[in-house]
């Protein structure tokens, strides 16, 4: 068993750009690298930010899937009113319109943060995570009004299958909002103490990505739920 | 105070469960009291239970797999036992007991004996197998088996303390639903899946990520060994439909705690909806155990008949085909719910459809052996085994892919004998297959073949007697779940079947009477060399157990079958390849974050299912403080180094030098 | 610190998802060009569902549209998801995640709605009978 040598990066790349390993083979042995099938992974190991990255990538996928169950469940009982109020008569899209810009803008925010961190600006990041927060928490309190008001006029969760599949499906993205909520300040404290530190980075990357999955599930409720709902 | 707790919840007028109870505890205690005796508990806290080494974490998920399988194997006992006895007559199982029993054992056996047993197997195989040191997150992957672990513990809280669902291993509504079932038997059912689920989710994310981003150099998708392809497909499932299952499950419980009307009768409800939901997840399921199993077949048949396998490119895109194609096929678990002629035909010809996949690789296993030099070892003859049997239950399975046979044969025993000649001939087979392939890589010494020989024939005959007069007693119209019956001509069969799980019982005695022997004799049955197969890829490359750094250096990949090349080489040149320069290795640290998690998930779960709300209060805070406890630690990893590495390393290649010089001339060339 | 956070990761030729460019600039103006975008689609998604602007039952086609592009706009300039061959990974994850909410929701509105037209819920079927 040889040793690794270093690998140059270049030339795997020429033959096999999108490296599926369909490179010329030249024959198992004694050729060193140049020209074989390589695939990802033919430097070895990828540094920790990508294997990090990547496995919450996939970590994200398998959250919108967990969705799109509460998504089809909604679209099979979204008829099921059981005489009750249907979408029509429960949704108020300025409400619903109001919530949507400040998810977006917090979303905006977040991005900001993440420029501020890359120029490893404390103070930016900060700025710009706490204005996320409150966003957030904005979208948060309109949500609870909406779900209290429901619930005041005899529409929650109880009253019929359509009204289960609404609380559900929206309540767990507010939900994942919460916890998104509790993971920001968790991140703002450990920025403040401990600086960017390569964990805190790849921790704040993630972060990142979830909040924007937010967004894009809440671009899906807000268009399946409401506005389609709204006009059912 | 308590929630729904009390005393009452004990089932003191049951004899069965309590004896059965007290048994475990008192077997579980003796444990515990021998280990704190004799001084085991520092070694075991240190080494197994915060250890994040994916060898350790792998041992011990099959470990439970192991322990949840004779668990589960009791339960099967107990079914067949009744049924034996139940012919014109009560038996000794009262129906709401035996109702409790069948669903244990179906959800026992596969979230917490097969599942278990498989992760187990690819946490310790895949990372070796590519080359690399650790799967991509440690903590994380030990995070997850102490999830798994805590899920198999509530289960079994619920055979003393209150009761186990009587729903079956998937709890259909309304059944289900809190009017008909108020107990907290389904409650048991839904928060313990629901925990190990997460757990399920997270080592399927884990090992995904493991092998899309972490290969030794060189080792591009088609040079991977065979197993990680499928430990590929599968996980890659796993992160796709344990989702749905989460959701699933949450609408369940929604139900149940705060009246959601998702699948009730009332209020719009729709109970089909759960059907096809939990299928949408159940059937990848049965993928996600069957695929590394055929993973593991692969490699055992590749290494006993001293051949490359046949076909790698087939099989690998015959693995990704089943991957997506078993996204497609849900409905054939529920052709008979309805949902007219053309659904069930577009869902019976996908069905079909994927058995063609499977059919590629029966045609490479068979073309793998032929012509090679087969070694019949235990690992082999459970391969064999399995393409015999499998491809009984895969005919079978093809017929009931076809929607006017399955309205006849819906839930009856065949159906039951169906799934049990897959899953046994499939995933069963496979673990042990693979565990005693891997033992020795594991644990540095092999498996005594005689036991294992007789365990595995033992097992073989004891499945086809139990499941073969099941197909005909299912033919003959006997359905599933019964209690008890009344009609002479299923009676036969059903003996036959009881007499068919004592010639198991011997096969699962064997097993355990192999591992006993196996340990008494460790010092006959080491493997000094670290290849006791004459294997192929790179796990056999390294020392068998394998230092906690796995290899001193990343192994350079060269083509497929890395490992046979270097040996290869060695043999022609008489020697090893050059001593390379040893460098500090980073590791992980040890961390019982896991085990934390788990402890104070076992109490949110538990205060859950009894409606103790401040303990759930409790639990979750304590979750958020070991989140944050966790993400403020400083240092997370220790360096080995370079000398230490250089020492285990050259005794290593002293080891393969020592076993160059004995065996190569009496070797041929390749 | 440096080392982690270099942007190439040239020595595997993978990049994670969301990972931000070097430049500042260019970072404020992907963000500032995806936020644009995102309102402009968000605010003709409320526009077509309250106006009358588009034939009834088109809204909802029309709709579901303009999400897609929404989500994809979210995923090009909030993501950074990328076509570069060192995102292969990544888009093909999605791509495997795409196919499965696909299967799972659209097959389950196909079976459901086969199903209640066979057997109708209980309801429908009392008023059928009236």
């Amino acid at each position: 068993m040889s040793g690794s040598q270093a690998i140059p990066a270049t030339h795997a790349r020429d033959a096999d750009p999108y490296k599926l390993g369909r490179a010329p083979y030249h024959g198992a042995a004694g050729h060193g690298h140049g020209g074989e099938p390589t695939g990802h992974g033919a430097g070895g190991p990828a540094p920790k930010r990508v294997i990090v990255g990547f496995g919450f990538w996939i970590f994200l996928l398998s959250d919108i899937v967990m969705f799109s169950a509460f998504f089809a469940a909604h679209a099979v009982l979204a008829d099921s009113t059981a005489g009750g109020p249907s979408g029509k008569d429960l949704f108020d899209l300025t409400h619903v319109a109001l919530e949507t810009a400040l998810l977006l803008a917090s979303s905006f925010t977040c991005g900001m943060a993440a420029v501020a961190t890359e120029a490893r600006s404390q103070l930016w990041t900060q700025v710009f995570l706490l204005v996320t927060g409150l966003l957030g928490l904005g979208f948060l309190i309109l949500e609870v009004q909406e779900f209290a008001h429901m619930i005041g006029i005899d529409a929650g969760p109880g009253r019929s299958a359509f009204l289960s599949s609404f609380f559900a499906v929206v309540g767990c993205h507010g939900l994942h909002v919460t916890a998104g909520l509790l993971w920001l300040g968790t991140m703002m404290a450990q920025i403040f103490v401990k600086g960017f530190r390569p964990p805190i980075l790849r921790r704040l990357l993630c972060f990142n990505l979830f909040w924007h999955a937010l967004d894009i599930i809440w671009v899906a409720l807000f268009t399946i739920v409401y506005l389609i709902g709204a006009g059912a | 105070m308590f929630g729904k707790l009390t005393w009452d919840a004990i089932p003191w007028d049951q004899p069965i469960p309590l004896v059965a109870g007290a048994v475990v505890i008192v077997l579980l205690l003796g444990v515990i009291a021998w280990v704190i005796l004799k001084g085991y508990l520092p070694y075991l806290w240190r080494e197994w239970i915060t250890s994040v080494d994916h060898k350790r974490v792998g041992v011990m998920y099959t470990l439970l797999g192991i322990v949840m399988l004779v668990r589960g194997f009791i339960d099967a006992i107990m079914m067949r036992s009744q049924q034996a006895l139940a012919y014109q007559a009560p038996g000794y199982l009262p129906p709401e007991h035996y109702d409790q029993i069948f669903s244990a054992h179906g959800t026992i056996m596969i979230f917490f004996g097969a599942m278990p047993f498989m992760i187990g197997l690819m946490n310790f195989a895949v990372p070796l197998q590519l080359g690399v040191r650790d799967v991509a997150f440690p903590t994380l992957n030990s995070t997850s088996f102490w999830l798994t672990a805590t899920g198999a513990l509530l289960v079994n809280i619920s055979l003393v303390v209150g009761e186990f669902a009587r729903t079956g291993w998937l709890p259909y509504p309304p059944l289900s639903e809190l009017a008909y079932s108020p107990g907290v038997g389904v409650d048991y059912y839904v928060w313990a899946l629901q925990i190990s689920g997460v757990g399920t989710l997270m080592s399927g994310i884990n090992l995904v990520t493991t092998i899309l981003k972490m290969r030794a150099p060189g080792m591009s998708y088609l040079r991977m060994p065979i197993y990680c392809w499928t430990a590929l497909a599968s996980n890659l499932l796993i992160v796709a439909a344990f989702p749905i299952l989460t959701a699933t499950l949450a609408m369940l419980t929604l139900d149940r705690y705060l009246g959601f009307h998702f699948f009730t009768n009332t209020a719009g409800g729709n109970v089909m909806m759960f059907v096809n939901l939990i299928w949408a997840w159940g059937h990848p399921e049965v993928y996600i155990l069957v695929l590394p199993a055929f993973g593991i077949f692969s490699e055992v048949i590749s290494t006993f008949s001293s051949k490359p396998l046949f076909g790698y490119r087939s099989m690998v895109m015959a693995t990704m085909f089943i991957c997506v194609v078993s996204f497609m096929v849900w409905l054939h678990h529920f052709f008979t719910m309805g949902a007219g002629a053309d659904v069930n035909a577009a869902f019976g010809i996908a069905t079909s459809i994927i058995a063609v996949g499977t059919g590629v690789k029966v045609y490479n296993w068979m073309f793998t052996m032929y012509g090679g030099r087969i070694r019949f070892a235990t690992p082999m003859l459970w391969s064999v085994g399995f393409i015999v049997t499998f491809v009984i239950g895969g005919m079978t399975g093809v017929l009931l892919a076809v929607p006017p046979a399955d309205f006849q044969l819906h839930n009856s025993l065949f159906l039951v004998a169906h799934f049990h000649n897959v899953i046994i001939g499939g995933v069963v087979f496979a673990a042990f297959a693979g565990l005693t392939y891997w033992f020795p890589k594991a644990f540095g010494f092999r498996l005594h073949e005689g036991w294992g020989k007789a365990a595995f024939w033992f097992s073989l005959a004891g499945f086809y007697l139990t499941f073969m007069p099941l197909y005909v007693a299912g033919l003959l119209g006997m359905t599933r779940r019964l209690q008890h019956y009344d009609l002479a001509q299923w009676r036969p069969w059903v003996l036959l079947a009881g007499l068919g799980v004592v010639v198991t019982c011997l096969g699962v005695a064997c097993q355990i009477i192999q591992l006993v022997v196996s340990i008494r004799e460790r010092v006959e049955l080491r493997d000094e060399m670290g290849d006791p197969w004459d294997g192929r890829s790179l796990e056999w490359a390294t020392t068998s157990p394998p230092p906690a750094f796995n290899f001193a250096v990343l192994p350079d990949v060269r083509g497929e079958e890395p490992y046979w090349e270097i040996k290869r080489r060695a043999i022609e040149t008489q020697q090893l390849a050059d001593e390379p320069e040893y460098q500090a290795i980073e590791m992980p640290r040890n961390s019982p974050t896991g085990f934390i998690t788990a402890f104070f998930s076992t109490l949110t779960g538990f205060a859950l299912i009894w409606h103790i709300w401040w303990l759930v209060v409790v639990g979750l805070v304590a979750a958020y403080a070991v989140f944050v406890w966790f993400a403020w630690r400083d240092q997370d990893e220790y360096e080995i180094p370079a000398a230490e590495v250089a020492a285990a390393d050259r005794e290593r290649r002293r080891a393969r030098e020592a076993w160059l010089r004995a065996n190569v001339r009496v070797r041929e060339p390749a | 610190m440096t080392a982690e956070s270099s942007h190439t990761d040239d020595e595997s030729g993978d990049v994670a998802p969301g990972v931000e460019g070097p430049n500042i600039r260019a970072g404020v103006q992907g963000y500032l060009i995806g936020l644009g975008l995102a309102v402009l689609l968000t605010a003709a998604s409320f526009y077509a569902a309250g106006s009358g602007l588009i034939w009834g039952p088109g809204i909802p086609v029309a709709l579901i549209v303009l999400a897609i592009a929404q989500i994809g706009v979210h995923l090009a300039f909030f993501l950074h998801i990328t076509t570069a061959p060192d995102n292969t990974n990544n888009v093909l994850a999605l791509a495997f995640g795409v196919m499965i909410v696909a299967l799972v929701v659209g097959g389950s509105i196909w079976i459901m709605d086969h199903l209640n037209q066979n057997m109708p819920p209980m309801e429908e079927m009392l008023q059928m009978q009236r």
